[in-house]
C-alpha cells in the first residue's frame, strides 16, 4: 500500500491502461446476443507457455485445437489469434473444455448469469483458481512417451546379464585376492584341509583336466 | 526358505507399482495401427484451377470437414465437428478459404484451405426452422466477396474476408418458406422463392448489394404445392403440385409469374407412382423420378416441356459444371451388369455424350449414390472430366479416363457394432530353406537390433531397423499364432457392409456388402444393429469355418421386420439369410451351442415373443432342457419401468411353431417418473472370466466377491436435470444408482449422488462397477466405485471350519436366495469428459484391470483399477501398502504416458472394446468412431512373454562371454595347478 500514498501518478496511468486494454479486448467476456442467449467468448494461449518446452513434443498445431461447451453440446475451433466464441449460451453454469495434443488444459467452470451480463466469472475446476478474463493456458505438457535413456555402460551393468557377468568377475579376480590376504599359515592348514577332504578345483571338473590329474 | 522370501519381496517390489502404459516413441505401429476416415461425403468442392496440390474439400454424415489430395485420396486436413452441428453446405470462397454453414444455418465458418486452420466464425441468429442455403455472389456484383446465406428464416450477407454481417433481411414475418435463392449471373439482383402455406407462391427481388426489397409479388395456385423447386434458368422453376401428378412451370419476370401447367402422364405413359423432382442445376432441363423412371425434361422458350431422355434405372446425376465457353456439363452415371458407365453431356445438346466410360466396379460396393465432376484442360485442349463417386456403401472413388485412381473405404467411419473372429490354422510343414533364410535374416535383424541398442547404429541402420521392425511379416499373417494376437476383427457399419480387419496391420481382409441391409422394395431403410460371433469352431467340429451372426431391421422402428445374415469369417460370403416376420427388440445370447457349434440366440420380437435361432430340433432340445433357468430383463427408459421376463411356454397361434415362445413377465420395477429418468443401463458381459471368487486383505482377511451375471447397474437422474450441463440447479438435480438382481428384481444396492447429473457412463466386470458422472456442486466430473461383497461365505476363514467341513463353499449357490451383500463405494474427481468407458479383460482373468477411458479430446486413457478402490484411505498401514493399495486422493491421476492412443485421436470416439489374447498378460483393444485405432495392452506388463525389443543378441554374446571367460579361467587354473604340482 505504501507505494500507492507516496506516488499516486503511476498507478493512475496503470488503471487508465488496464482500462484501454479491457477496452481494446471486448471479446474477453460475455455478451448479450441479439438472440436468445449469451455469446461467451475468450482466448486459449498455446505458444507463449514460460516452462517445460522440451522440444519433445511436436508444437501444438492451432488449427487441431477445440474448445467444447458443456461435455459436447457444442464444439468450436480456434482462429488464427487463439480467440474463440460459443453463441447462444442460455444463462446457468456452464464447463469449457480445451482440447489439444500435447497439452493438458484444466476444465474452466463460466457463470453466465443474466443479472449481469459482460462480467465474467470463470475459474479452472482443477485448482479452483479465479479468472478475470477468459484467458485460458494449459497447465502442463503432455509428453505422450517414454524418453529412451541413452546408451550408457551403468544400464548395461544394472541389466540382469550384465550383474551375472559383474559377480562372474568378482568371483574369478577378487575371490583369489581376499584368499591371499588370508594368514599364510592358516592359509596352509586350510589347503591342507582341503587336499585331506578332496575338493576339487575348477580344473578337476572339467572333462579335459580329468586327464592331468 | 530364503528363495521364497525374495520372490516375496520380489512380487511385492512388482506389485507396488503401478504399471502404466508408456512406449517409446520409436514403438509407435509396432503393436498399433490408427485409420483416418471422413464418413460418407455430403458434397464436395474441387479446387484444381491453379498450379500446385489439386484437392477436392468434402464434407460428410459424420459431421466431418476434410481436404483430400485429388491425386492418391490421402487427407490433407479434416475437422470433426460437434455432433449436433450437421454441415449443411460448403463452398470455396477468394480461392484460399472454405466455406461452411452447419447448425441448420447458423454456424458460418471460414477454414484456409492450405492448413484447415479456421479464420472467422460467425453466428447468424434467426428464429425459425428453415432450409439452409449457401450461395457465394461474384466479384463483380460486389466488392466485399460477400457470401449470401439464407437459414432460420433470415437472408444474410456475410463478406468472406471477415465474416462480418455486411445486410440482413428476416423474412420470418412473412411467414414464407423459401425455396431457393437464385442469384442470376451477373446481375445486383438476387430472388427469393419460396411457398406461403401450400398454394401460394411468392417472389422478392432484392439489392444484392444493400439487401433492400425491391419488388415482392405473389400468385396463388389452386392446386398447392408439394416438395422441391427445381430451378431450370434464372426467371424459371419447376414445381409439382399437390397431387404430385401435375408438373407446374413458374416464370417469374419483370415480377409478374405466371403459372403453366403440364399433365406428367402427357409425357410419360405409365405415370403411376410417386413423382419427385431431382435437386439439380442444370439450364433448361430437370430430372424427374416416378418409382424407378427417371425423366430428363426440357423447358423450351415459350414454357412448353419435352422430354429428352428416359432411363429406367438407378441412376445419379451430378451438379451442372460450368466449362469455360460458357457451357455447361453434367455427369449421368449408370449401372450396367459388372460395369458402371459414366457419360458427362453438355447442356445445350443433350443427344450426343460428350464422354462416355465404363467402369468394372465392384459389386461388393452397390449402386452409385452421388457423383461430382471436375473438369480439367488436356494436353490437346480439349475437356477431360474426373469424377468423384459416393457408393452405396458410403466408399469413395476417383474417376478418371476410365479408371479408378483411388477409392477410400469411408464406411468404416460409422462402425455400428465389433465382434472378432479367430484366422485359420497354421498349415503344417514349413520348408527347411525357408527356415535357413529365415535364422540368418532373424540373426541378422538381431545384431541390427543389438547395434541399435549400443547407439552403434548409423542413421540409415536406425531407418532399416525402424522399417524391419515396421514391417514383420509376422504380424500380419493369415493364419492363429500362439499368443492369440492375430485376429479378425468383423465390423458392420451403418450402410449394411461387413469387413473384417486384420489385428496386425488394420487391413480389409474381405468385405460383404449384405444383401438383406441394401436398400431394396422390400426394405425400404434397412439398418444394421448387431453383429455376434455364431459359430465358433472347437473340439468336434474344427473343419467348418467360424461364422457370425449379422442382425438388422427393415426401418427405424422397432415393429419393423428383422432380418439375419450369416457370414464366413474366412472367405467373407454370406452362407445364409433369413427375411423374418417377426420385429427384433432385444437379442439374448444363450451360454449353449449345439453339436456343430452354432450359439443359441434368443430373438425377442415387440410382441414379447421369443424365438429360438438356430432352428434346428437339436437346439429346441437343448432349450427345452434349460427353459426353467431363463431369465432376462428389458428397460423400457421413455416409461420408466424395468421388467423381469422368463419363457412360458409355446407360442399359442394357428400355426405350431415349435421355436416361437410365449413370455411371462416375473417382475418389473417402476421409477417414478415425476422424480427419476433412466438414463443409463449397464450389465457385465457374458463372456468375462473371474480368476479368483476371493480377495485377500491386508490382515490375511478374505473377502469373497459377489460374482453374479444376473446384475443390471440402472443410473436414474431427476427429469429437471436430465438436459445439458447448467440446465439444472444443483438443489434439483440427483443421481440414483441401484444394483438391481435381474432374476428376482431384487434391488441389492441404492445409493443418491445429490447434486450431480448425467450423463453416466458406466462399466461392469467382475464383483464392481464404475461410473463416470458430472458433480454440480463441485462443476467437475467424478468417477465412482462400488464394489459388492458376498456376506453368507464371509465366516469360512476359520481353517478348523474347513478341515472339519463345516463350511458352506460347497453349498449350490442359487439365484433364488436372498444374497447376503455388503457393498463399498468411493468417489473421486476426473478431470475430463468422457465418451466411452471399457474394461481391459484376458484370457483367464488373472491379470490385473485397467479401465479404458475415452476421453473428450477424443484419446484413450489407461486407468489402473487400483485407482479405483474403495478401500483406498488416505493413510494407509504398511500391511495395506504392501497389498497395493494406493493412498486416496481426491482425483484420479491423468499420466500423460498411459494414453493408450499416445499422440493419436480417435477422431469422433463412439466405442471401445477390449477382446482378450490367449497370453494371459495381454488384451486387444479396438477403439472406433471417425477414425479405427488398435493396440495391444498389458495391464500388468508381459510377464509370461518376453517383450518384443527383448535383445537376444545381447543374451547370445552374454552366454558367449560367459563360455569365453569359463575356458580363460580353466587355462589359468590348469597353469596353477602345474605349477603346483611342480613345486
Amino acid at each position: 500500500m505504501a507505494p500507492i500514498i507516496r506516488s499516486k501518478k503511476p498507478v493512475i496511468v496503470l488503471l487508465c491502461l488496464q482500462l484501454c486494454l479491457s477496452f481494446l479486448n471486448p471479446a474477453l467476456a460475455i455478451t448479450t446476443g441479439s438472440g436468445d442467449g449469451y455469446t461467451i467468448s475468450g482466448r486459449v494461449k498455446l505458444q507463449s507457455m514460460g516452462f517445460g518446452a522440451k522440444g519433445f513434443i511436436l508444437p501444438g498445431k492451432i488449427s487441431d485445437a477445440k474448445v467444447i461447451l458443456n461435455g459436447g453440446q457444442s464444439v468450436t475451433f480456434l482462429r488464427p489469434d487463439g480467440y474463440f466464441s460459443f453463441h447462444n449460451v442460455p444463462a446457468g453454469t456452464h464447463l469449457i473444455e480445451v482440447t489439444a495434443i500435447g497439452y493438458f488444459f484444466s476444465p474452466v467452470r463460466v457463470d453466465v448469469s443474466a443479472r449481469n451480463p459482460g462480467k465474467v466469472q470463470a475459474a479452472l475446476t482443477e485448482n479452483k483458481k479465479g479468472l478475470s478474463e477468459l484467458v485460458l493456458e494449459p497447465l502442463r505438457e503432455e509428453q505422450y512417451y517414454e524418453i529412451r535413456e541413452p546408451f550408457s555402460i551403468m544400464s548395461l551393468v544394472k541389466s540382469p546379464m550384465g550383474l551375472m557377468v559383474g559377480f562372474m568377475l568378482l568371483v574369478v579376480f577378487i575371490m583369489p585376492k581376499l584368499v591371499e590376504s588370508i594368514d599364510p599359515e592358516e592359509m596352509k592348514r586350510a589347503q591342507e584341509e582341503m587336499r585331506t577332504q578332496g575338493v576339487p578345483s575348477l580344473a578337476s571338473i572339467l572333462p579335459g583336466a580329468a586327464r592331468t590329474n | 526358505m530364503g528363495v521364497a522370501i525374495r520372490v516375496f519381496v520380489l512380487l511385492l517390489f512388482f506389485s507396488s507399482t503401478i504399471p502404466t502404459f508408456s512406449l517409446f516413441e520409436d514403438q509407435v505401429g509396432l503393436m498399433d495401427w490408427h485409420q483416418k476416415y471422413i464418413g460418407k461425403v455430403k458434397h464436395a468442392v474441387f479446387h484444381t484451377q491453379k498450379t500446385g496440390r489439386k484437392r477436392v474439400v468434402v464434407s460428410t454424415e459424420e459431421n466431418v470437414i476434410a481436404s483430400l489430395d485429388l491425386r492418391r485420396g490421402e487427407i490433407f486436413w479434416r475437422h470433426v465437428l460437434g455432433t449436433n452441428d450437421a454441415i449443411d453446405a460448403i463452398e470455396i470462397a477468394l480461392g484460399k478459404y472454405v466455406i461452411s454453414l452447419s447448425s441448420d444455418g447458423s454456424i458460418l465458418r471460414a477454414w484456409n484451405l492450405p492448413d484447415g486452420q479456421m479464420v472467422w466464425e460467425s453466428s447468424l441468429q434467426g428464429t425459425k426452422h428453415s432450409k439452409s442455403l449457401l450461395l457465394l455472389l461474384n466479384a463483380e456484383v460486389n466488392k466485399d466477396n460477400a457470401i449470401l446465406v439464407f437459414g432460420k428464416g433470415c437472408l444474410h450477407a456475410v463478406s468472406s474476408i471477415d465474416g462480418e454481417v455486411l445486410w440482413k433481411k428476416d423474412f420470418s414475418a412473412e411467414s414464407v418458406e423459401v425455396q431457393q435463392v437464385i442469384h442470376p449471373l451477373g446481375s445486383d439482383m438476387i430472388y427469393v422463392v419460396g411457398f406461403v402455406g401450400s398454394s401460394q407462391f411468392d417472389a422478392f427481388q432484392i439489392n444484392a448489394k444493400n439487401g433492400d426489397l425491391l419488388k415482392h409479388k405473389s400468385e396463388t395456385l389452386p392446386g398447392g404445392f408439394v416438395g422441391e423447386i427445381s430451378s431450370v434458368s434464372s426467371d424459371t422453376l419447376v414445381a409439382l403440385d399437390a397431387t404430385r401428378s401435375i408438373l407446374v412451370t413458374i416464370n417469374f419476370q419483370d415480377g409478374n409469374i405466371s403459372f403453366q401447367q403440364t399433365y406428367i402422364s402427357d409425357l410419360v405413359e405409365d405415370s403411376s407412382g410417386m413423382a419427385v423432382i431431382l435437386p439439380s442445376s442444370l439450364t433448361g432441363v430437370f430430372g424427374v423420378t416416378i418409382n424407378t423412371l427417371t425423366l430428363f425434361v426440357r423447358v423450351t422458350t415459350e414454357g412448353k416441356l419435352e422430354v429428352v431422355e428416359k432411363i429406367d434405372q438407378e441412376i445419379a446425376v451430378s451438379d451442372a459444371l460450368l466449362l469455360s465457353e460458357g457451357q455447361q456439363a453434367f455427369a449421368l452415371v449408370q449401372h450396367g451388369g459388372e460395369k458402371i458407365h459414366l457419360k458427362v453431356k453438355l447442356g445445350h445438346n443433350w443427344n450426343s455424350d460428350f464422354l462416355r466410360e465404363s467402369i468394372e466396379m465392384d459389386n461388393q460396393r452397390g449402386l452409385v449414390h452421388k457423383v461430382f465432376i471436375n473438369s480439367y484442360i488436356r494436353t490437346d485442349r480439349s475437356h477431360g472430366f474426373r469424377a468423384l463417386i459416393v457408393m452405396e456403401d458410403h466408399s469413395l472413388l476417383l474417376l478418371q479416363q476410365g479408371e479408378i485412381v483411388w477409392s477410400r473405404e469411408d464406411g468404416l467411419a460409422s462402425i455400428v457394432d465389433v465382434t472378432t473372429s479367430e484366422l485359420p490354422l497354421e498349415k503344417e510343414g514349413v520348408s527347411v530353406a525357408k527356415v535357413e533364410h529365415n535364422l540368418f535374416e532373424w540373426l541378422k535383424g538381431h545384431m541390427l537390433k543389438l547395434k541399435g541398442t549400443l547407439m552403434l547404429a548409423s542413421p540409415d541402420e536406425v531407418a532399416a531397423i525402424q522399417a524391419m521392425r515396421l514391417k514383420s511379416s509376422e504380424k500380419s499373417k493369415m493364419t492363429r499364432d500362439r499368443n492369440g494376437f492375430r485376429k479378425l476383427l468383423v465390423v458392420l457399419t451403418r450402410a449394411g457392409k461387413v469387413f473384417a480387419l486384420h489385428t496386425g496391420d488394420g487391413r480389409v481382409v474381405w468385405s460383404h456388402f449384405l444383401h438383406s441391409l441394401r436398400k431394396s422394395e422390400a426394405c425400404g431403410y434397412p439398418t444394421g444393429l448387431k453383429v455376434y460371433q455364431w459359430q465358433v469352431p472347437h473340439h468336434h467340429a474344427l473343419d467348418e469355418n467360424p461364422s457370425v451372426l449379422v442382425l438388422g431391421r427393415c426401418g427405424q422402428s422397432s415393429r419393423a421386420p428383422a432380418v439375419l445374415s450369416f457370414v464366413d469369417t474366412y472367405t467373407g460370403k454370406e452362407l445364409s439369410s433369413l427375411d423374418l416376420a417377426h420385429s427384433i427388440v432385444q437379442v439374448i445370447r444363450l451360454p449353449f451351442t449345439d453339436s456343430t457349434e452354432q450359439r443359441l440366440h434368443l430373438v425377442v420380437d415387440a410382441d414379447q415373443r421369443a424365438h429360438l435361432y438356430p432352428k434346428n430340433p437339436e437346439a429346441v432340445g437343448i432349450f427345452h432342457r434349460e427353459l426353467s433357468n431363463l431369465y432376462w430383463y428389458s428397460v423400457e427408459a421413455d416409461n420408466g419401468i424395468i421388467k423381469g421376463h422368463a419363457i412360458k411356454g409355446n407360442c399359442i397361434g394357428e400355426v405350431l411353431d415349435h421355436y416361437c415362445f410365449d413370455t411371462r413377465d416375473l417382475w418389473s420395477i417402476v421409477f417414478p417418473s415425476e422424480s427419476e429418468k433412466i438414463i443409463t443401463t449397464v450389465t457385465r458381459k457374458l463372456n468375462e472370466v473371474v480368476h479368483t471368487q476371493a480377495k485377500v486383505i491386508a490382515d490375511q482377511d478374505v473377502m469373497y466377491k459377489y460374482i453374479s451375471k444376473n446384475l443390471l447397474f440402472v443410473a436414474t437422474v431427476a427429469p429437471k436435470a436430465s438436459g445439458e450441463i447448467g440446465a439444472a440447479m444443483p438443489d434439483e438435480s440427483w443421481l440414483v444408482v441401484y444394483l438391481i438382481d435381474t432374476v428376482t428384481g431384487r434391488i441389492l444396492h441404492r445409493m443418491v449422488h445429490y447434486g450431480s447429473q448425467g450423463p453416466v457412463h458406466a462399466v461392469f466386470s467382475e464383483n464392481w462397477v464404475v461410473y463416470h458422472y458430472f458433480n454440480l456442486r463441485a462443476h467437475r466430473y467424478e468417477m465412482s466405485v462400488i464394489e459388492i461383497y458376498d456376506q453368507s461365505r464371509a465366516d469360512n476363514k476359520d481353517i478348523w471350519k474347513l478341515v472339519l467341513g463345516k463350511h458352506n463353499l460347497t453349498s449350490p449357490i442359487s439365484s433364488y436366495s436372498r444374497p447376503e451383500v455388503v457393498t463399498k463405494s468411493q468417489s473421486y474427481f476426473f478431470t475430463h469428459s468422457a465418451k466411452a468407458i471399457a474394461v481391459t479383460s484376458t484370457s483367464k482373468g488373472i491379470t490385473s484391470k485397467q479401465l479404458l477411458i475415452g476421453t473428450i479430446g477424443d484419446q484413450v486413457l489407461a486407468l489402473d483399477k487400483r485407482f479405483v478402490d474403495p478401500r483406498r484411505s488416505i493413510n494407509p498401514t504398511q500391511v495395506e501398502k504392501e497389498e497395493g493399495i494406493i493412498p486416496l486422493t481426491d482425483s484420479l491421476p491423468i499420466v500423460p504416458q498411459s494414453y493408450v492412443t499416445h499422440a493419436l485421436k480417435v477422431e469422433g470416439l463412439r466405442g471401445i472394446v477390449a477382446v482378450p489374447a490367449k497370453l494371459e498378460s495381454t488384451t486387444l483393444v479396438f477403439a472406433y468412431g471417425v477414425d479405427l485405432f488398435f493396440t495391444r495392452l498389458a495391464p500388468s506388463r508381459t510377464y509370461d512373454s518376453l517383450t518384443e525389443d527383448f535383445s537376444y543378441a545381447l543374451l547370445l554374446l552374454t552366454i558367449v562371454a560367459l563360455v569365453a571367460a569359463i575356458f580363460v579361467t580353466w587355462v589359468l587354473s590348469e597353469r596353477k595347478d602345474l605349477r603346483d604340482k611342480w613345486r
